[in-house]
């Protein structure tokens, strides 16, 4: 269950409290993020909606370890992140957080096989394991006789599909998804989004997304409106937005 | 090893822009090589110069001679193991640019003097059993295709008129440093045609001494000693270490080591100029390479030896082929035996310069690789 009210029901796999984010520009500061609190349990899709300068991507980069908040707590599966050196922060990034960009951001130098094995190269599993694990994930994605090409012998929507492959492939705890559609024409979106409903409810992935598209949010189990770095929204949560 | 196909495959993405720079690596590598090749063949003499031997010279040149009798005089003196002399002849082969040391020797003395120039037991024997045999280096025998049994005829220049030759034997080198460009023939060969000829100044007149001695830490007293004994004589002498008459000699064509170490200065700097641009370029056009990568959970050390990693294969390559090209150019041997008799590249200045070129792919790298491992992931994605 979602859940914004900062009351934990104990099963949360991530739990946001009292989470601020702070820039300084040009001697202003501008608060990004004001006090969220958040909790998601495992295998829910959570969509972040709002205007431009909400703060949806702020909130997706300190949830990915990427950003550290100016104040607040994040903990995931247990770990809290907020004080983790930068170092244990990217170990602890390729244990537990699964990418989507908006651009796919694909290494076009590498094939989409290649593409998908970067995130095990980090792992200790063997060639032969490493090369299980990639059709694998290429397989669930529906690419796999396209493992071979080259992101640009790819559609954009191919492309994507391979970025969801490289998310999954190391089983990640969570996938955080930028727009994951925002480049992509409606048939091409809307399978884009197929695939991440059903990384949800079969294979039990919890995702969080970020996207101006309504079609997209309404794949998600729960959508919190983000405006001023503030919740002003929430649908299909456990508490009070 | 895993990370080998990801590294060549980045390496190579801008094809013609590293082909260009591996480029510039083996050009001047290459020039490093062949400034190595150009230095150890001015400084070979000093190189090589026995710690044991003296140079006996006219104190007015080199170029003048002295008494025949001072071998014996000199060889009398305590601390002196063993004497020989050495008449420069000065000629050449069939054409006058065909120009290589000739000595006029005392077969005995000079076999004992110079134990590094290696000559079969049977040449030797043809040679000291011939009045007009001659001598070769392997190098100048194998630069003018000679072989035993050849007749040579050399023009004479200080001692006009056509000298001939019988070539009983090869001599080679006991190291690659050793001189295998010279002609050897009898003194007495010289001596008795230029008495008959009724020549003055020469007759009974070598050219220099090479004197051998007991202890090397005793040069100091018998250089004094033997110029002392010489003085005021109508033929004074200069004594000097071998090592400082070849220093002298190499210092005649001017400073050549600082000249090729400046020049090989402003190559290598101009390459790490060349080289971190490219790095800085490469680094630069993949920044948001780096921020995925780094968000998968490669750590900033990872990107910093990846980086480094591309800068050294630059450098790797490029440095082995231009190494590769200056060892190749010395197969021929030298282009030039009579100025540059030694031609050649020993293993321990290509390891040298294998080092040159890596310590320049980490300077050149090292920039842009803490710039890639530096990134901030949100800041770069930001910019994508």
């Amino acid at each position: 269950m979602v859940r914004v009210d900062g009351t934990s029901s104990g099963e949360s796999l991530i739990q946001i409290r009292g989470l601020e984010k702070n820039y300084s520009r040009a001697g202003e500061e501008i608060h990004v993020l004001q006090g969220l609190n958040l909790d998601v349990g495992k295998g829910e899709f959570v969509a972040f909606m709002g205007p431009s300068g909400s703060g949806k991507t702020t909130l997706l980069n300190l949830l990915g370890g990427l950003d550290t908040p100016s104040r607040g707590s994040i903990t995931v599966a247990g770990d809290e992140i907020t004080h983790m050196s930068a170092g244990k922060l990217t170990q602890w990034r390729a244990r537990h957080v699964g990418f989507i960009f908006q651009m796919y951001n694909l290494l076009p130098v590498l094939t989409a096989f290649q593409n998908v094995e970067l995130p095990l190269l980090l792992t200790k599993l063997s060639k032969s394991e490493r090369k299980q694990h990639v059709d694998i994930a290429l397989e669930i994605v529906g690419l796999a006789n396209r493992s071979n090409h080259y992101p640009r012998q790819l559609s954009g929507g191919q492309e994507q599909r391979v970025a969801i492959a490289r998310a999954i492939v190391a089983d990640p705890t969570f996938l955080l998804c930028d727009e994951p559609t925002g480049d992509l024409d409606r048939k091409a979106a809307d399978e884009i989004l197929d695939l991440l409903t059903r990384l949800c409810k079969e294979h039990g992935k919890t995702i969080l997304m970020v996207s101006h598209d309504p079609l997209a949010a309404d794949r998600a189990g729960a959508v919190l409106h983000l405006n001023k770095g503030a919740l002003v929204e929430a649908q299909g949560v456990g508490g009070p937005a | 090893m895993k990370y080998l196909h990801f590294l060549r495959v980045n390496l190579f993405r801008k094809k013609i822009r590293t082909g260009l720079t591996i480029g510039s690596f083996a050009i001047a590598m290459l020039l490093f090589g062949l400034l190595v090749i150009v230095r150890l063949a001015f400084n070979q003499g000093v190189e090589v110069a026995g710690a044991d031997r003296l140079i006996v010279m006219n104190r007015i040149t080199f170029i003048e001679p002295l008494p025949i009798s001072y071998m014996d005089r000199i060889a009398a003196m305590p601390g002196v193991k063993a004497v020989t002399h050495a008449t420069w002849f000065g000629g050449t082969y069939q054409d006058p640019k065909n120009f290589f040391p000739q000595f006029a020797v005392d077969p005995e003395s000079w076999h004992l003097m110079y134990p590094e120039y290696l000559v079969g037991d049977d040449q030797w024997k043809a040679f000291l059993g011939d009045r007009q045999a001659a001598i070769a280096g392997a190098g100048i025998a194998k630069q003018y295709g000679w072989k035993i049994g050849d007749r040579i005829p050399i023009e004479g220049t200080i001692f006009p008129g056509n000298w001939e030759f019988n070539l009983v034997g090869i001599y080679t080198g006991a190291t690659p440093k050793d001189d295998v460009t010279q002609f050897w023939f009898h003194y007495d060969y010289l001596n008795e045609t230029l008495k008959q000829a009724g020549g003055r100044s020469w007759v009974d007149h070598p050219g220099w001494y090479v004197v051998k001695l007991d202890n090397p830490d005793d040069a100091a007293n018998i250089v004094k000693k033997i110029d002392q004994t010489f003085a005021n004589s109508d033929y004074e002498t200069k004594t000097d270490t071998e090592q400082a008459f070849a220093e002298n000699f190499a210092k005649q064509v001017g400073n050549i080591a600082f000249i090729l170490e400046a020049v090989g200065a402003v190559v290598f700097f101009t390459l790490l100029l060349v080289t971190g641009n490219t790095m800085a370029t490469s680094v630069r056009e993949r920044t948001a390479e780096w921020a995925i990568l780094k968000a998968l959970g490669f750590s900033d050390r990872f990107l910093l030896f990846f980086v480094l990693a591309e800068s050294i294969s630059i450098a790797l390559i490029g440095g082995l082929l231009g190494i590769g090209l200056a060892k190749l150019s010395t197969a021929w041997g030298s282009p030039a035996p009579s100025v540059l008799p030694l031609f050649y590249l020993p293993a321990d200045q290509m390891l040298v310069g294998v080092g040159v070129a890596l310590a320049v792919g980490v300077v050149a790298g090292l920039l842009p690789a803490l710039s890639a491992s530096r990134l901030k992931v949100v800041d770069a994605l930001r910019r994508v």
